[in-house]
């Protein structure tokens, strides 16, 4: 088998403050598979963006990358200068942003932005590079590329915008695309659309996607294999049928029970009690255990006093004590 | 655009017309000119004569238009001072004003937009916060002060350059330039350096705090993303982001500097219009003291209509000609 494409090992990110370090990313491991498309889903603040961020080098600062390693292509490059990140940046690894609305610089056209892009990473010449941003525009679905190209971002509509910056984000080719929340900006009508030519555009590349979203629904139509985070963790990572259908671990139970179903008559929609803690105040232990209904079921308060890294849980792994081998023997048979 | 510098010409009259009728109430506020013109035994007869050749009887809207009038002529009346028609004086020293106001500007532009960059790419460089620090000394020193330690240091100590005055001036046509010869330039070091000093320590601050504005921008983390390189990051996308907005400052300090050379060229007696009106106000010279008025009103409306007309070229989002869109 392939060493996979992108792998994050114990990644950890942390933000220097005053009032001591808070850790916005806690020892996060994970792969990414030549054209695969992973989703990562989590509540605002659970660290998904920043993930995404520390991949491409492009955490704001004072934000660090304070242990792990992050290996793409088999190189690692958490730890390249300035030059050599820079270059992988948009030529290996592309990216796009929540807000389509302010990814495009105002003053220069749509071409422009392209055709620079091109032009850094790739040996054109001009008319090449432009003839290359037509054909973007074009596999992005611009209608009448040839002339749209020419025109300034306050032109477009949020849609055509996000088409846009996704031409950007595959106009050197990259292996791996981060796509932060490329839809929550948009009309719900838009996002389908937006969705589709993404996950076209991957199979047709064979771009590989980290999809970072808190959009489950998202989640669902695109991706191949998804990764939960709460509070900074990786709680459950698995494919994306088996975290849905049978997820593993509480917290996705949870939040999969309180996605609504068109059809069920339900009053209230089910909830978790409590809300994610702070980074000042992440609980030792497991960071959902104050929240957590199943605790009582793992012995010796260990949900308290240890934190579960990720096991095999079912199809997918997560990081809860209920999956421990010696106590799973006690709560259910397991399939031997 | 037509249809955008029509509306701004239109809107510069009506401040034009303000402009003038202030400037022409001037001229009520100093009593009554005929009893100052005629002596003491002239007759009631006499007084009306006189009343009705200068048109003094008219009402007071027609005497409004016939000011207008004039002054769309360039005429301006006779100084009472100096006794010589007012346009003529004013064209004689508009030039050591602009000569003295333009480089001042110059001054601002080209260092103080460098220092700003500077000052915003390298936050932390001890270089950045001397720079800061000396920036509020320049904001907060009152210019005439800056002129007379200057005039100390460079005039009466150091002895290199002249204390005041334009040095030797060349007549190009109209215009009497100080550009051409060594004197002249030598002249107008100091008083530059004193006008340029404010506006240096503005840009620099403001192109600074705008830079670090943009540098935050989705579009600057977008670019990185996209791999550009780091001088196409600062100097293609966030250097024309940042100056859009200075531009209107640029626009209106060029005015100011033309306005407010008074106190610059009071310190080093340079014969431009600011020490042409300071002496005219001490004489109560209402007719240059008009003039004058209406003449920095018609360069400031000016500027502001030039640095209109700059942005809708530099900023694609005022042009009117939406396609597409929502």
């Amino acid at each position: 088998m392939n060493p996979p494409l992108l792998q994050v090992k114990h990644l950890r990110i942390e933000f220097p403050t005053r009032r001591g370090i808070l850790v916005a990313v806690d020892d996060i491991s994970f792969d990414i598979a030549a054209g695969e498309v992973l989703g990562v889903v989590g509540e605002s603040g659970a660290g998904k963006s920043l993930t995404g961020a520390a991949v491409i080098g492009l955490l704001e600062p004072p934000g660090r990358i304070a242990g792990g390693e992050i290996i793409f292509n088999g190189k690692r490059i958490d730890n390249l200068p300035f030059e050599e990140i820079r270059k992988i940046r948009g030529r290996e690894i592309g990216a796009i942003f929540q807000d389509p609305l302010t990814s495009l610089n105002p003053l220069y056209t749509i071409g422009r932005q392209i055709t620079e892009t091109i032009e850094t990473h790739l040996a054109l010449t001009h008319a090449q590079a432009r003839a290359r941003a037509i054909e973007l525009l074009n596999e992005v679905g611009i209608p009448a590329a040839d002339k749209r190209i020419d025109h300034y971002p306050h032109q477009f509509s949020g849609g055509m915008r996000q088409r846009v910056v996704i031409s950007l984000a595959l106009a050197a080719n990259p292996k791996l695309i981060i796509a932060d929340e490329p839809t929550t900006a948009l009309d719900v009508s838009i996002q389908a659309q937006i969705i589709t030519l993404l996950k076209k555009l991957g199979r047709e590349h064979g771009t590989a996607v980290m999809l970072v979203t808190h959009d489950m629904g998202v989640i669902a139509e695109t991706a191949d294999r998804v990764a939960v985070m709460y509070a900074g963790r990786i709680a459950e990572i698995g494919p994306v049928a088996d975290v849905i259908h049978h997820p593993q671990h509480p917290y996705t139970i949870g939040l999969m029970g309180a996605i609504p179903n068109v059809g069920d008559n339900n009053e209230r929609l089910a909830q978790i009690d409590g809300s994610m803690p702070r980074l000042t105040a992440i609980p030792s232990g497991c960071a959902f255990n104050p929240r957590c209904t199943r605790t009582a079921d793992v012995p010796n308060q260990r949900c308290t006093t240890e934190r579960p890294g990720l096991m095999p849980a079912g199809a997918t792994r997560a990081a809860c004590w209920l999956h421990a081998k010696q106590y799973v023997k006690q709560n259910e048979a397991l399939p031997v | 655009m037509l249809a955008f510098i029509i509306r701004r010409l239109l809107q510069s009259i009506l401040v034009m017309l303000a402009v003038s009728f202030i400037a022409f109430s001037l001229f009520n506020f100093t009593g009554d000119p005929v009893a100052l013109m005629l002596p003491p035994e002239a007759t009631q007869l006499d007084r009306e004569e006189v009343r009705k050749t200068l048109g003094l009887d008219q009402p007071f809207y027609v005497q409004f238009a016939v000011f207008v009038q004039n002054a769309l002529q360039g005429n301006f009346g006779i100084s009472l001072r100096l006794g010589r028609p007012v346009s003529q004086l004013l064209i004689e020293r508009l030039p050591a004003t602009l000569e003295l106001a333009t480089t001042a500007a110059a001054l601002g532009l080209l260092i103080g937009i460098p220092l700003g960059i500077y000052t915003a790419l390298k936050r932390e460089s001890w270089t950045s916060n001397l720079l800061l620090t000396g920036s509020l000394i320049g904001v907060s020193l009152p210019n005439f002060l800056i002129g007379i330690f200057l005039i100390l240091i460079f005039a009466v100590w150091l002895g290199w350059l002249p204390s005041f005055g334009r040095g030797e001036v060349t007549q190009l046509g109209l215009w009497s330039t100080g550009f051409l010869t060594e004197s002249g330039l030598k002249a107008l070091v100091l008083p530059a350096i004193t006008l340029g000093f404010y506006p240096v320590t503005l840009f620099m601050r403001l192109v600074r705090a705008q830079m670090l504005e943009v540098l935050r921008a989705d579009y600057i983390k977008f670019a990185r993303a996209r791999g550009l390189t780091n001088n196409a990051v600062y100097f293609g996308h966030a250097l024309k982001n940042t100056l859009v907005p200075v531009i209107t400052i640029a626009g209106l300090q060029l005015g100011g500097l033309i306005a407010f050379a008074i106190i610059t060229e009071t310190v080093f007696q340079w014969p431009g219009m600011g020490l042409l009106f300071i002496q005219a106000v001490q004489f109560a010279d209402i007719p240059v003291m008009a003039a004058y008025l209406c003449l920095i009103g018609f360069i400031f409306v000016s500027i502001n209509l030039m640095v209109d007309v700059l942005y809708y070229i530099v900023d694609p989002r005022l042009r009117t000609d939406r396609a597409g869109g929502h």
